[in-house]
């Protein structure tokens, strides 16, 4: 059957294609006219939830946008630009590959990987450093051990030949991530000379495509959609993205090239909706139109169609408009990293883009129309209270037996997927390529990458306890915000600015959304409290499994991603005890709370209880004390008291130089709920003997509680006298447990 | 002493190396370009680390064919010095001014950690300034670091000295528990009979800055600065 | 006249290779106990411009030597047929 994109389009295939019967009669509109297959496709994506955000954006709205650092506005360009001193800018973002990866992990999370990178460097900065923050369904589940081994490969696999190490990041299993995966990726990059935007302007300057052959990735739906597909053309169909990260690294030192010259007007990065998104963003941000020639554009595919050239997603592909004149600049860097560079249309005046098909012009649309901030629709959408929060809040600690045998307890949790060493995952990582991760041989709390030539050095984190964040949303994503800005202090930085990844259920689901805007107010609050705008991130909704005909949603899942500057490279402070004798101090209160711990979970299998103890006041008072203690060298060790609680803080200090300690808990306070309860702002620190009374001086000034644990041991690990057993068997348990489940 | 870094596509330890060379070690350092067809007067010549050619169809296998390849074969055949780091390594064996190849880990992963080496053969520029039977933390990051050639090639390799490097603790022992990829009598690195051209798995250059809190690769580097 | 190569590479015999081990296992696992000495290597297709098989095969055996297999650790076989 002859495919005619031309005819005028069905509501019944706007429908199919994803888009409201509204939203068809709102194109109608703006266009004057019907608009023809092509033409609803370009709408469907540009207004779908990934490119237009159009159920988040009001409430994304709301968060903390500007601060003393910031270079660009929030969600202006491909990633946040923050200024870190001595000239430099860092940009960085976190972004999600969930679905992708739920389906084939390898591919997906490779390629989430190439995606987050692209948006780095389309900037004109050099990534340096990259984390990542996972989630998984049970471990003992076959399907959860495909998952995992495939996604960590992928990351692995791209990441490595990409050149950029892994610093850090997060791994975490509960059954509620069962079929839905989270991958989120962060990078972050340095900017030394001029940011490269992704903006048009200047009618006349030629625009380019350059990267990799466009075949016919990611546009499935669409295909099904045009109702002229066949068996034949269904095959070859790719259901899934192929990264290369080959290309992606020439694709970097071309662009990094082009960067330096004087050729470059904007350049944008093609991830979802391809050549379309990009010419639209472009076009929209400069206030000019495009005239696209869809048949130069280079193609893996024989006759391929306007519309699958168009919505391809082909992966380590970027579109650059170039200054009249300069082609030649281009094409030289371009054929000397062996790229495809090729013109393939032209900047114009207003604000319509054209694209033509062998000289016929196959779709007309006004880019403004399409964009976020511009056209696309915004909803409203409705939301309320699940009941289940108020029941969670009932939890009482009395109904909770504490067991005889804490130390059994210590052992369940040193083996606990979510606690025990992800060194399976990340020895399968290159961490260390670039010669500037700090972390390697003198860890701590945060990642941190060094800034060479300069006293400076970046830090960066990605934290999200989700369990906390289902139990009580607001709560919950002021205490994820908190851990990243107490890991980057711990660590000797001071937190800077918050890129977000935002993984929720269906945003029409009111339970769903109530959860979203429990966050978003959550992060503003705590963002505003740590002077640490949010510059961007994504979105991710629909993440959800139907079970029994029921739409389960993951736990919400907002992760944070953080970066802190050190300013002076002398004072990072690391986690690790130092030596036999340190005193052990615990900074902040401790609670008879043993609420959404891993403790309570795990080992009493009670998953309804509310967020753990936290006061935002409290833990920024903590955090100014943090800093002082470092600058002031008073510690020689610190580390958050975090997922685990007091006894698994103690024993990541412990175990890296095969130490031990011996403390003793307090009488006011449960033993449970002292070592493994998961009450928020409490931070562990070592300190030198000789160092003891300074310490004490420093901290009588303050207003925050610290309290005398003990003291580090050779090897013994101690508890109120009680042995929990040596080191360095507790240690091989820690080390090994995560590997032999997954094996 | 003149030094020359090879950039090939996909070369992602190239700037690591350059950077030791010549903020962490003073030296002067010539970037070579893959599709130069001259050495631009270098003495030492240092195929890097990463994934040239994507390390598609097999780690060095195409790089070996790069313009510049046959000038740096000239040079090693001619007793010139050349290091391979890495994927540097599986470039020279593959070119092959080195004896073997590297196949992928015995544990299927990706393997990037701290390991320990101990210096076998004491009579090459690379390994001489080293302590006898002391290791070295040096980083690996690999997933084809399985060294491995036939038996009548490895009898060579020990009659001639050539082996540079064995993976071992931290107390120098050699043994199965201390071989992180399969590779053949725990072998890191070899040299050539003349002594001339190294190849090691390990990341020297990853070892050499202060800042990272281990300079033990830096041993390495003085040792070749010192006996050439 | 143009041929396709059907070129298979494989480790040598005497070699570990940890990934057939690891499927060689799995069979067991699955149930497929007749399953044994699983080896993994790979296929490679191109195609050749020759005036005959004989030069065709020839040429594929160049590139194998030169480039497709490394002899130190894979053996090859060629097929050549008329595309």
């Amino acid at each position: 059957m002859e495919n005619n994109t031309q005819e005028l389009a069905t509501v019944d295939q706007a429908v199919e294609l994803g888009l409201l019967p509204e939203e068809f009669e709102l194109i109608k509109e703006i266009l004057g006219r019907t608009p023809n297959f092509t033409e609803t496709s370009i709408y469907s994506v540009m207004w779908s939830e990934h490119c237009s955000y159009k159920n988040s954006i009001k409430w994304l709205k709301t968060l903390p946008k500007d601060g003393p650092h910031m270079l660009v506005k929030a969600g202006e360009e491909n990633a946040g630009l923050v200024d870190i001193g001595e000239g430099m800018g860092c940009v960085f973002k976190i972004e999600s590959h969930n679905h992708p990866s739920a389906i084939e992990p390898y591919q997906g999370a490779a390629t989430g990987v190439g995606g987050i990178n692209r948006d780095i460097f389309t900037m004109g900065a050099r990534p340096i450093a990259q984390l990542n923050s996972l989630r998984f369904g049970e471990i003992d589940k076959d399907k959860t051990k495909w998952l995992v081994k495939g996604v960590v490969k992928g990351i692995g696999d791209y990441g490595n030949s990409f050149g950029v190490p892994i610093i850090g990041g997060e791994v975490f299993f509960d059954k509620c991530y069962n079929t839905n995966p989270l991958v989120n990726a962060f990078s972050a990059g340095i900017l030394e000379g001029e940011m490269i935007s992704a903006t048009s302007s200047g009618p006349g300057n030629p625009v380019y495509i350059v990267g990799s052959a466009t075949g016919k990735d990611g546009i499935a739906g669409a295909a099904f959609a045009s109702k002229d597909i066949t068996e034949e053309s269904a095959d070859d169909l790719p259901s899934v993205q192929v990264g290369d990260p080959f290309q992606e690294k020439l694709l970097l030192e071309a662009t990094l090239e082009l960067g330096k010259t004087d050729a470059v007007v904007g350049m944008q990065d093609m991830g979802a909706a391809g050549i379309t998104c990009s010419s639209c963003e472009m076009s929209a941000a400069g206030g000019v139109g495009m005239d696209i020639d869809l048949s130069k554009v280079p193609t893996r595919q024989k006759n391929m169609k306007d519309w699958e050239i168009l919505l391809s997603e082909s992966q380590e592909r970027m579109l650059v408009v170039i200054e009249k004149g300069k082609e030649k600049i281009v094409e030289d860097i371009f054929e000397k990293w062996d790229l495809h560079a090729e013109e393939i249309g032209v900047v114009t005046e207003g604000g319509t883009i054209n694209y033509f098909m062998h000289g016929e012009k196959v779709a007309s649309v006004p880019a403004e129309s399409l964009v976020l901030g511009g056209g696309a629709p915004v909803y409203d959408r409705e939301y309320s209270e699940p009941a289940y929060y108020q029941e969670f809040k009932k939890f009482d600690i009395n109904s909770i037996e504490e067991p005889a045998d804490l130390k059994e307890v210590a052992v369940s949790l040193l083996k606990n997927p979510n606690i025990a060493s992800k060194r399976w995952v990340y020895e399968q990582y290159d961490s260390m390529v670039g010669t500037r991760t700090m972390t390697t041989n003198s860890p701590s709390d945060a990642g941190i990458a060094n800034i060479k030539d300069t006293n400076r050095a970046l830090a960066m984190t990605v934290d999200c306890n989700s369990r906390y964040v289902n139990a009580d949303p607001e709560i919950g994503t002021q205490i994820a915000v908190s851990e990243a800005a107490r890991n980057i202090v711990v660590s000797g930085g001071i937190p800077s600015a918050v890129t977000n990844c935002l993984n929720f259920g269906n945003p029409y689901n009111p339970e769903c959304y109530w959860q979203f805007v429990g966050a978003i107010k959550g992060m503003s609050a705590a963002c505003l409290k740590f002077g640490t705008p949010v510059t961007g991130g994504n979105v991710s909704f629909y993440n959800q499994t139907v079970m029994d005909g029921k739409e389960e949603p993951v736990f919400p899942t907002p992760t944070i991603g953080m970066i802190g500057v050190v300013e002076d490279k002398s004072k990072i402070m690391t986690l690790d005890f130092k030596s036999k004798g340190d005193l052990i101090f615990i900074l902040g209160d401790s609670h008879d709370d043993i609420s959404s711990s891993e403790y309570l979970v795990s080992y009493h299998g009670v998953n309804e209880s509310p967020a753990p103890f936290f006061d935002l006041e409290k833990e920024f008072a903590l955090q100014e004390i943090m800093k002082g203690l470092i600058d002031k060298q008073l510690v020689n060790a610190a580390h958050d008291c975090a997922d685990g609680g007091l006894f698994i803080t103690l024993m990541e200090m412990a175990m890296y130089n095969n130490l031990g300690f011996d403390i003793v808990t307090d009488a006011e306070i449960r033993e449970d709920a002292f070592l493994f309860g998961e009450a928020q702002s409490r931070i562990v620190v070592g300190v030198n003997e000789d160092q003891e009374d300074d310490f004490i001086d420093f901290m009588f000034e303050q207003g925050v509680n610290y309290t005398l644990l003990g003291h580090v041991t050779k090897g013994k690990v101690c508890v109120d006298d009680d042995q929990f057993g040596f080191v360095n068997e507790l240690k091989d348990i820690y080390d090994n447990a995560l590997g032999q489940k997954l094996s | 002493m003149k030094f020359g870094v090879v950039t090939f596509p996909g070369s992602n330890c190239d700037q690591d190396m350059i950077y030791t060379l010549e903020t962490s070690l003073g030296q002067q350092v010539e970037r070579l370009w893959h599709k130069d067809t001259d050495l631009k007067g270098v003495d030492f010549v240092v195929l890097p680390g990463g994934f040239s050619y994507g390390d598609y169809l097999r780690s060095g296998a195409i790089a070996k064919y790069s313009p510049i390849m046959k000038e740096v074969i000239a040079h090693g055949q001619k007793g010139g010095y050349v290091m391979g780091i890495c994927n540097g390594f599986q470039i020279l064996c593959e070119s092959p001014l080195l004896d073997g190849a590297l196949l992928h880990n015995d544990t299927q992963k990706f393997i990037c950690k701290n390991v320990f080496l101990r210096p076998k053969s004491r009579t090459a520029a690379i390994s001489k300034g080293l302590e006898a039977g002391k290791a070295v933390k040096i980083p690996i990051a690999h997933g084809e670091g399985r060294f491995y050639a036939p038996e009548d090639m490895m009898k060579e390799i020990y009659q001639n000295d050539q082996v540079l490097f064995q993976y071992c603790d931290e107390e120098g022992n050699v043994n199965d528990r201390t071989n992180p990829n399969g590779s053949l009598d725990n072998i890191a690195g070899i040299t050539n009979k003349g002594k001339n051209i190294f190849g090691m798995m390990p990341h020297p250059e990853r070892a050499a800055d202060a800042n990272l809190g281990n300079t033990d690769g830096k041993l390495l580097f003085d040792s070749i600065l010192n006996n050439i | 006249m143009k041929f396709r190569a059907e070129i298979d590479v494989m480790p040598k015999d005497a070699l570990l290779d940890p990934q057939g081990k690891a499927v060689t296992q799995s069979m067991g696992n699955l149930g497929l106990t007749e399953v044994s000495d699983v080896r993994i290597g790979k296929h490679i297709r191109l195609f050749i411009e020759a005036d005959s098989k004989a030069t065709a095969e020839a040429k594929a055996d160049e590139a194998c030597k030169k480039i497709l297999a490394n002899e130190i650790m894979e053996s090859y076989s060629v097929e050549v047929v008329e595309a």
